[in-house]
């Protein structure tokens, strides 16, 4: 049984960065370091120096396999995070559990609708990837999003506003669960259809990229893409990680593989499980992790975060993860085995951290006990502030659908129609 | 091939053929002007008995947005293709801003299937006029996605109905993300490509997508047919922060114009009086504006006097221009290249019925391609689109 320590078994363990003598290289391309990419000239002129790898003046690392970044820290035999770490850490799982769980009781009390997913179980991933960001890198997720945008700083009164469909809502109760957008926090959604947000994600660094290349502007965000392992059989998966490799984009791809895709297990429709393996086929690192463990999570998490910003590409990570509760609200969950939810229940991800944090000292018993006090009360509050908020107005219809309002077009009366009084009040014919 | 003379001669008709300089008509900033020329035609035309009473043209309101006046003397200017105004266009708006850039299969090094981006590459570099893998799908996504973080990206489809496959990105996201972010997220992409019915370029290559976009929320379409508009709607839709879809035809990256040497732009939302005339409204747009004024030298040598019209914003129409059309000229013929199903005409039908229906002295006629998939056989292609003659016979039919 895995403990929070316990390193996961793995089939292929390689250094990352270790010694020289266990590197598996792969071939890459050799483009001149100053060019992007440069003329398919230069390409084939340094594909023989390919055997000569070792001896390479590019500095860039080779692509390697997978990695069992623990193992190797805890030979130094330090702790993973400090006090304020873990209290961040713990705060923000709390958080989203707690918020999740209200979601699931709010629907049910008829005060949110529509299809929602929920996190429970997952808030590991979500927590081990976005607290190491900062406000201007980006996050893209899909519609189990509720937990990624409470991480990335999204207040909870935003996101259950949104969730009931108010006016207060983060997206004005236009997107609903599944589409939680915020561009000041950078919150690039929330997608209905799997796969979707990828190329968004794949785009959003590719502006990092650009910006920093192009308008010589000193940019260092990365972007973070979540998504599940059914994506992980969808063709804008594959298509984004061979673009994000060829230009060594600022992005991480996480795979959320809680082994299930709603009622189809992982196992009955993947040729190759192994996701983290589809990393190097396209020229980039491929790692698996606990994705049950917030700090092997974040160790993870912190290397490829670090790589992107070096501008050394992306990262594929899978996380062995699981969600306690069904595909959505209206998932009666009856495929799944009692013994596989129990195994999982064991490896709670928030007790798990608890457990830590008891054991090394670094919180009291009652410290935690107040975050979760402090947390519930903050759920609380955020419901009671979406109760509150009124519903969007019939005025609200019309507006957003463009940014500029002209593109609802020109009327026979020769004005533009959103200069029409009645498109204000929602009523106008467009 | 046939497809080809139609594009060269209906080019030169239009120089030789249009009595007032087009330029002059297509460029103004309050349309009232546009009648004040219409009105002198009237007198040069025959009329026909009392079925084609010509009405006052309505007092018209000057409208919201001025687009600039186009310069009047036809000496300064340059001459030059259709394709190379879209190059012009895009540079110069790659020029004004640097957050404009270039993504699409072949557009970099290859300098773009149809030559639209010759040369940028060198000039901008390849991250600016970017040379993407073959997938439609994840590359619009990209664009989208760049575009929702500051940039401003022109999505180039090798051929339209490659766009196909970034469908879901283009109804899901582009459409809609303005939207459902709450307006939190502009997505000021421009997507355009050639499309339409070419030179036997077999049935997936010669595709009408506008047809298949027209009912995504959130979006605009525009269509160009000259170099003049070519030029003025590339550079409106890549300004816009709205997502524009541009939609060029194969066969018309080879017209010559001559053009302002200035800046200008052309009002995306804005239709284009081509012939001005009293007896019969026709709308069209993209390569069957030249089918209509091919039938259109027809006609008035037959002694009708036609008023042509390029829709140009297939999305939204231009009510106005239409409406104000119909109004004087009391029925309406649409010729298009989409399919009779589901085809822009089969909307702008619906809504000229909606809207105009008073106006209306016969039904609205709407001559469009067979719902056929386009034959690779020169002659049974030249049958699935609507030719000049055909053209001919409906306004005849309309006109009794």
């Amino acid at each position: 049984m895995a403990t929070a320590f316990a390193p996961t078994k793995l089939t292929a363990t390689l250094p990352l960065h270790g010694s020289q003598e266990n590197r598996l290289v792969l071939p890459i391309r050799l483009a001149p370091h100053s060019s992007f990419l440069g003329s398919t000239r230069s390409l084939t002129a340094h594909s023989s120096r390919r055997l000569n790898h070792a001896h390479a003046t590019r500095r860039s690392p080779p692509v390697v396999g997978v990695q069992e970044v623990v193992k190797e820290k805890k030979s130094i035999n330090s702790l993973l995070i400090t006090k304020e770490e873990g209290l961040v850490l713990y705060e923000d799982m709390i958080l989203g559990r707690s918020f999740e769980d209200m979601c699931a009781q709010m629907y049910y009390r008829g005060k949110m609708f529509g299809f929602v997913h929920l996190y429970n179980g997952q808030e590991a991933v979500s927590t081990g990837f976005i607290k190491l960001l900062t406000k201007s890198d980006s996050v893209v997720s899909t519609y189990r999003d509720h937990v990624h945008a409470l991480s990335k700083g999204v207040s909870a009164r935003a996101v259950m506003s949104e969730l009931f469909g108010k006016v207060t809502g983060c997206c004005r109760g236009q997107g609903g669960s599944m589409h939680m957008f915020s561009k000041e926090h950078n919150m690039l959604g929330g997608f209905a259809f799997i796969g979707e947000g990828i190329p968004v994600a794949t785009g959003a660094a590719f502006s990092s990229k650009y910006r920093r290349d192009v308008l010589k502007q000193d940019c260092e965000d990365v972007t973070v893409a979540f998504f599940g392992d059914g994506t992980c059989n969808n063709g804008q998966f594959y298509e984004c990680l061979n673009m994000a490799a060829l230009w060594k984009l600022p992005i991480i791809f996480v795979v959320e593989n809680n082994l299930w895709a709603i009622g189809m297990s992982h196992l009955r429709a993947t040729s190759d499980p192994e996701i983290w393996k589809k990393g190097p086929a396209f020229g980039m690192p491929g790692v698996h992790v606990d994705g049950m463990d917030v700090l092997k999570v974040r160790e993870v998490a912190k290397e490829a975060v670090a790589r992107a910003r070096r501008g050394e590409g992306p990262t594929l990570v899978e996380c062995e993860t699981y969600r306690f509760r069904g595909h959505s609200l209206a998932d009666p969950d009856e495929l799944r085995d009692a013994a596989e939810k129990a195994k999982y229940a064991a490896r709670d991800p928030i007790a798990a951290l608890k457990k830590y944090l008891i054991e090394n000292n670094l919180a009291k018993e009652a410290e935690l006990k107040s975050i979760e006090k402090k947390i519930d009360e903050l759920v609380e509050e955020a419901v009671e502030f979406a109760d509150a908020s009124p519903q969007p107005g019939r005025s609200q219809l019309l507006e957003n659908v463009f940014a500029d309002p002209k593109g609802f077009g020109i009327g026979p009366d020769g004005r533009y129609r959103c200069e029409d009084p009645k498109f204000t009040e929602g009523t106008a014919q467009v | 091939m046939s497809s080809i003379i139609h594009g060269a001669g209906a080019a030169t008709a239009l120089s030789t053929f249009n009595p007032v300089d087009s330029k002059k008509l297509t460029n103004l900033s309050v349309r009232s002007q546009r009648y004040i020329v219409a009105g002198s035609e009237a007198s040069k035309k025959k009329s026909f008995g009392s079925a084609l009473t010509v009405r006052h043209s309505q007092k018209l309101i000057p409208n919201a947005v001025a687009t600039k006046e186009a310069d009047t003397s036809t000496s300064t200017g340059h001459e030059l293709l259709l394709f190379e105004a879209l190059q012009e266009g895009l540079e110069e708006e790659m020029d004004r801003d640097a957050n404009v850039c270039v993504m699409g299969e072949d557009v970099g090094h290859y300098g773009g299937s149809y030559k639209v981006t010759k040369g940028l590459a060198d000039k901008f570099g390849d991250l600016r006029v970017l040379d993407t893998p073959i997938c439609e799908n994840a590359f619009t996504g990209m664009a989208i996605g760049a575009a929702m973080t500051g940039l401003r990206p022109v999505i180039e489809g090798m051929n339209m109905g490659f766009l196909l496959l970034a469908f879901n990105q283009i109804s899901n996201n582009c459409g809609m993300l303005h939207y459902t972010s709450g307006g939190q997220f502009t997505i000021p992409v421009v997507i355009r490509g050639p499309g339409g019915v070419g030179r036997q370029l077999g049935a997936e290559h010669s595709q009408r997508l506008e047809s298949y976009f027209q009912s995504i929320p959130g979006i605009q379409m525009v269509a160009c047919s000259t170099p003049y508009n070519a030029k003025g709607l590339m550079k409106a839709a890549i300004r816009s922060e709205n997502p524009v879809i541009l939609f060029e035809h194969v066969l018309l990256y080879n017209l010559k114009e001559k053009i302002p040497d200035e800046d200008y732009i052309c009002n995306l939302e804005e239709a284009e009086m081509v012939r001005p005339g009293e007896h019969i409204t026709i709308l069209t747009y993209s390569r069957m504006r030249y089918h209509v004024m091919q039938a259109a030298k027809t006609l008035v040598n037959k002694g009708y006097d036609p008023e042509v019209i390029d829709i140009r914003s297939l999305k939204p129409f231009d009510l106005h221009t239409i409406g104000n059309s119909v109004k004087k000229t009391h029925r309406v013929l649409i010729v298009e290249e989409c399919m009779r199903t589901g085809g822009i005409g089969a909307s702008l039908t619906a809504a000229i019925n909606e809207n105009f229906h008073d106006y209306l002295d016969a039904p609205v006629m709407c001559l469009s391609s067979q719902d056929v998939p386009t034959p690779y056989a020169g002659t049974l292609e030249e049958w699935t689109v609507v030719q000049p003659a055909q053209i001919v016979t409906a306004v005849e039919q309309l006109c009794q």
